[in-house]
């Protein structure tokens, strides 16, 4: 692909975020991409890796701290004419019908009316709303909102399609008649789109429509790597090249390139480690499925724990991160397998339970340990929950110090290590009266 | 879906400002310079005015048609200026931060400033300016009932401007919107909603001051220009209760054609794309004048000229130049310094001129007179919210809790809301009178008079968003008496509680101007109160004493609204707040 021209290149861009006077969180680091024509590119990453930030800088919404971004030679400052977004959230206008939403981009234009109104007409037409022109979108449903969403982006005839997760607001039903659609769409060449960039976090989306999978890791997002998918559609998910793609993307997802090849290790944690958000049921649920005879002993697919439990890659991650930072089992390569400790806090019973929990928290999660000992030491063993918040955000952004701590709180509660108080803040040793 | 502001029955106040707030003193003194300047303005001008022809009122109720048009007349300019006021305003304080800062505080304060202190510091101010001409008193008028209008209509769009969805302003932005394009067809529709609340709630709010600015003794010379106000005050002057009956009449009569021929097609409209929050328990409002444009061939080819007319205001070419960048350049650290460095000294001096021009013409001691009289005034206010409470919580939690009850009986309310309460004044003075009852505490009911519905209603709307398993569930364990108030009730109408109390408490202290001195022909009566302070002042002309009054007054204001009110309203919020 080298020889071609890129429409859109992406070079050394770095994204900071001010969060306090002293402090920047680096949320993209050193990312570099090409975009070229005739090809679907998918950005592949758990939420929160930056992967929208990136997608919104390409857009002209953001400005970079560094790098730029070029699109047919010139450096995107502003959104540039040839880019059209489609959004998670279908960010249609409320008060405005099918018809004026679809409208709004040619009238930014200057388009006249009576054009404006025969290429709307025909975009509603190609997105099959046809019928629907006057309605209001809360009259629709989300897959027809986002055909709206469609429709408005292609009437501006642009030619690179970027999409910001644009079917996870969907059912499953609704989002895989729409990829298809897409995909319909693209391959009849009826548009002037040359490349679209699709972020998502599902995986067998990338697989299922993607040309080139860009794999973006965490902490700050980056570009980890990438894959070349060379399956025809329609890809079918039964099919072995198809299924093995998707456990070579999981395999690639699970394990930071530092770790291959190495015998398992845990990873040590840090006091301001960004721990899931995730409830200790999900954890304690996950934990009782996987005791079950049929997965007792052995290494699980995440794909298929994924399917068997229904989730999303996005909702299953935290939860096996969860279960590996408490050290009750070991991910790796794409599979999941529960260790002594996990066997046992899953044959136990609840008081059991809380004390084998309490006693992985104290020892595997340092922002517990450091709350505890904090508590011990004083006198009257009471602090403010702004003390630990403020601690926190010296390594997070503020809203992921809050979830952090309210994870912390929450696990803590559970394995009742400490208390906490909601009307005053307070964390404490002692039990409510 | 974005999900559009819900719609409260109160009048906006800037509750998501911080304490304290330094920018806070900045706005006072701004405020307050203003006052004082129009107030030295006035007194230098102190010569007896020259005015037109005097337009002789008449009781005879043949007149009152013409007389409501030039008051209605008077209310919708006024309306029309405090659009124009919110819009730039609203709009300023929204997207740029430096002028956020200082405009949002300023507007907090002009709320507490007494509506009628405004109409006594101008007009002379533009009796002047229109010379030999009622245009003068008239502006004085517009601006007055401009002044009781517009404060809440800003803060209301300011904080709907905020609180656009992201993803709507990206979509507005990538597909690249103008900032008029977007303006009109993102930032206004996003606002509609409260926005028509909010002129509703000013249109309501105004009619109690229109009486007060159409008919007024600046100076001791008295004011009057044709209206309805001018009408009551005549009939209020002679003591003709059949005057007043056909007023009342006639006001009803405006007030019904306003609602149905503007308010509630426009209300209509915004429910048309609304995402209902309740599901489906709320129906739709009907709108008549709605459906006779749909069905109506004439009618509809006008809607579609006002369509095509809107396309072109909103596509107008020249307005619409796009920004070379999206990404905004800051200023230099070094020019917000200087800013601010200019900006204090002003401060400075203005304090200084403040003080002198008050201190000069008025002894320091009666300042202190002045600050007990706030206190008086203040614990009427207090003991009024009180004991309005006690009548209207239960009330209005026994409606709330009957869906079908609260549904017939909020439109009343509402309209109840717009009434004047100042027209029943005459009663209370005569029953005051016949039962020879203490004046002191028998004129602090009609403070709350027009006030009290904001607790009523809210109360009605707090009741009414009890999820229904909440009462299942207390039925169910046999939460019953004093429990079920202490442990259930009360806390799950207390956010929307304070938020009525705060409003009406606002409203009271700026009645209270008009009501702590009553007339009815040859009745006189006054209490002791900071409201009667300025009012007779305003009459005599002692503009000093005018601006000590009103600053003292906003001053307490703000003190209890900042000290008392908010930091009961957040521990509401974060404590009982059902989302």
């Amino acid at each position: 692909m080298s020889d071609k021209i890129p429409i859109i290149k992406i070079q050394n861009i770095k994204k900071s975020f001010r969060q306090n006077d002293h402090q920047d969180l680096l949320v993209l680091d050193d990312v570099n991409l090409e975009l070229y024509e005739e090809e679907i590119v998918a950005l592949l990453g758990k939420s929160g890796s930056g992967k929208s930030t990136l997608l919104r800088i390409i857009a002209g919404l953001i400005k970079p701290s560094a790098g730029e971004v070029i699109y047919r030679g010139e450096k995107v400052t502003a959104p540039a004419a040839g880019l059209a977004m489609v959004f998670q959230s279908f960010a249609l206008m409320p008060w405005l019908t099918v018809l004026q939403n679809v409208e709004l981009g040619l009238e930014a234009l200057g388009v006249p009316k009576v054009e404006r109104r025969t290429r709307s007409l025909k975009a509603i037409d190609v997105v099959g709303l046809d019928g629907f022109e006057s309605a209001y979108p809360k009259e629709l449903s989300g897959g027809m909102r986002q055909r709206v969403g469609f429709a408005r982006a292609l009437v501006v005839n642009p030619d690179v399609l970027l999409m910001d997760e644009p079917f996870s607001a969907l059912d499953v039903l609704t989002a895989d008649n729409l990829r298809s659609d897409l995909l319909d769409l693209w391959q009849s060449k009826k548009t002037n789109i040359k490349n679209v960039l699709l972020v998502t976090h599902n995986i067998s989306e990338a697989a299922a429509l993607a040309d080139r999978i860009i794999i973006f890791g965490a902490n700050p997002g980056n570009v980890r790597t990438e894959l070349v998918v060379d399956i025809p559609h329609p890809r079918n998910d039964q099919n072995p090249k198809f299924r093995l793609l998707i456990d070579n993307i999981y395999t690639l997802m699970t394990t930071s390139a530092a770790d291959v090849g190495t015998t398992y290790r845990y990873k040590t944690l840090t006091l301001g480690y960004r721990l899931p958000n995730v409830q200790i049921s999900e954890i304690t649920g996950l934990l009782d499925m996987l005791i079950e005879p049929a997965y007792r002993d052995k290494k699980i697919d995440l794909p298929v724990l994924a399917d068997e439990l229904h989730l999303n890659i996005d909702d299953l991650f935290p939860i096996t991160e969860a279960l590996e930072i408490l050290r009750f089992a070991q991910v790796s390569k794409g599979d999941i397998e529960l260790n002594v400790a996990g066997k046992a806090f899953g044959d136990a019973d609840i008081l059991e339970r809380k004390k084998i929990f309490a006693n992985h928290l104290l020892s595997y999660i340092p922002l517990a340990y450091y709350i505890r000992h904090v508590l011990d030491e004083r006198p009257e063993h009471r602090a403010a929950e702004e003390r630990f918040l403020n601690e926190l955000e010296d390594y997070l952004s503020e809203d992921a110090a809050k979830d952090v701590l309210r994870v912390v709180i929450e696990w803590g509660r559970y394995a009742e290590i400490f208390a906490y108080d909601y009307n005053t803040g307070q964390l404490s040793l002692e039990n409510p009266k | 879906m974005a999900l559009l502001p819900k719609q409260t029955y109160t009048k906006n106040e800037a509750t998501i400002w911080s304490i304290p707030n330094y920018w806070d003193v900045i706005a006072v003194v701004l405020v307050f310079t203003f006052i004082v300047l129009a107030a030295w303005g006035a007194k230098q001008m102190g010569a007896p005015y020259r005015l037109g022809d005097i337009i002789p009122i008449s009781l005879n109720p043949i007149y009152l048609p013409t007389y409501a048009l030039r008051t209605t007349m008077r209310l919708f300019i006024a309306l029309f200026f405090s659009l124009l006021f919110t819009f730039t305003f609203g709009t300023l304080a929204a997207k740029n931060k430096h002028a956020e800062r200082l405009i949002i505080p300023i507007i907090d304060i002009l709320q507490s400033i007494p509506i009628l202190s405004f109409l006594s510091i101008t007009v002379t101010g533009f009796i002047v300016i229109f010379k030999n001409s009622m245009l003068g008193p008239e502006c004085a008028a517009i601006f007055a009932i401009f002044t009781s209008q517009a404060w809440n209509m800003t803060l209301s769009f300011y904080l709907s401007v905020k609180t656009v969805p992201s993803d709507l302003k990206e979509a507005a932005t990538v597909f690249r919107l103008s900032a008029w394009q977007r303006f009109w067809k993102l930032e206004v529709p996003f606002s509609m909603h409260s926005l028509i609340w909010n002129m509703m709630m000013s249109m309501s709010g105004s009619w109690f001051f229109v009486i007060a600015s159409e008919a007024f003794t600046v100076s001791n010379q008295n004011i009057t220009l044709p209206g309805i106000g001018s009408y009551i005050a005549l009939a209020i002057a002679q003591a003709d209760s059949k005057a007043i009956i056909y007023a009342i009449f006639c006001m009803l009569v405006v007030i019904v054609l306003y609602d149905q021929l503007l308010f509630r097609p426009l209300i209509y409209w915004t429910e048309k794309f609304r995402e209902s929050q309740d599901d489906d328990d709320e129906k739709a409002p009907r709108a008549w004048l709605v459906s006779l444009f749909q069905r109506t061939k004439i009618l509809r080819s006008t809607t579609s000229l006002f369509s095509k007319l809107a396309d072109i205001w909103i596509n107008l070419q020249p307005i619409n130049t796009k920004p070379k960048t999206a990404i905004k350049k800051k200023l230099s650290p070094l020019l917000i310094k200087i800013n601010y460095f200019v900006l204090l000294l002003a401060l400075a001096s203005a304090s200084i001129f403040i003080w002198r021009f008050v201190f000069a013409n008025v002894p320091f001691a009666e300042s202190r007179h002045v600050v007990m009289l706030g206190i008086y005034t203040g614990i009427r206010v207090m003991s009024l919210i009180f004991v309005s409470s006690l009548i209207w919580v239960p009330i209005g939690v026994w409606i709330g809790l009957r869906p079908n009850i609260a549904a017939t009986i909020q439109p009343i309310v509402q309209f109840i809301a717009a009434f004047p309460a100042n027209l029943l004044f005459p009663i209370v003075a005569m029953l005051i009178v016949t039962l020879k009852l203490n004046v002191e505490i028998w004129v602090a009911p009609l403070m709350v008079l027009g006030t009290q519905w904001y607790i009523l209603f809210n109360v009605i709307t707090g009741a009414s968003a009890i999820p229904r398993e909440l009462k299942l569930a207390a039925a169910n364990f046999k939460v019953t008496g004093f429990l079920w108030w202490r442990r259930f009730i009360l806390p799950g109408i207390a956010p929307c509680f304070i938020t009525g109390a705060i409003t009406a408490a606002g409203g009271a202290w700026n009645a209270s101007i008009i009501a702590e001195i009553i007339t009815w022909g040859p009745i006189r009566l006054q209490a002791t109160g900071i409201g009667a302070y300025i009012q007779t002042n305003f009459t005599a002309g002692d503009f000093p004493r005018v601006a000590l009054g009103t600053m003292i007054m906003c001053l307490i204001v703000l003190l209890i609204n900042r000290f008392f009110w908010r930091p009961l309203y957040n521990i509401a919020m974060e404590r009982f707040g059902l989302d």
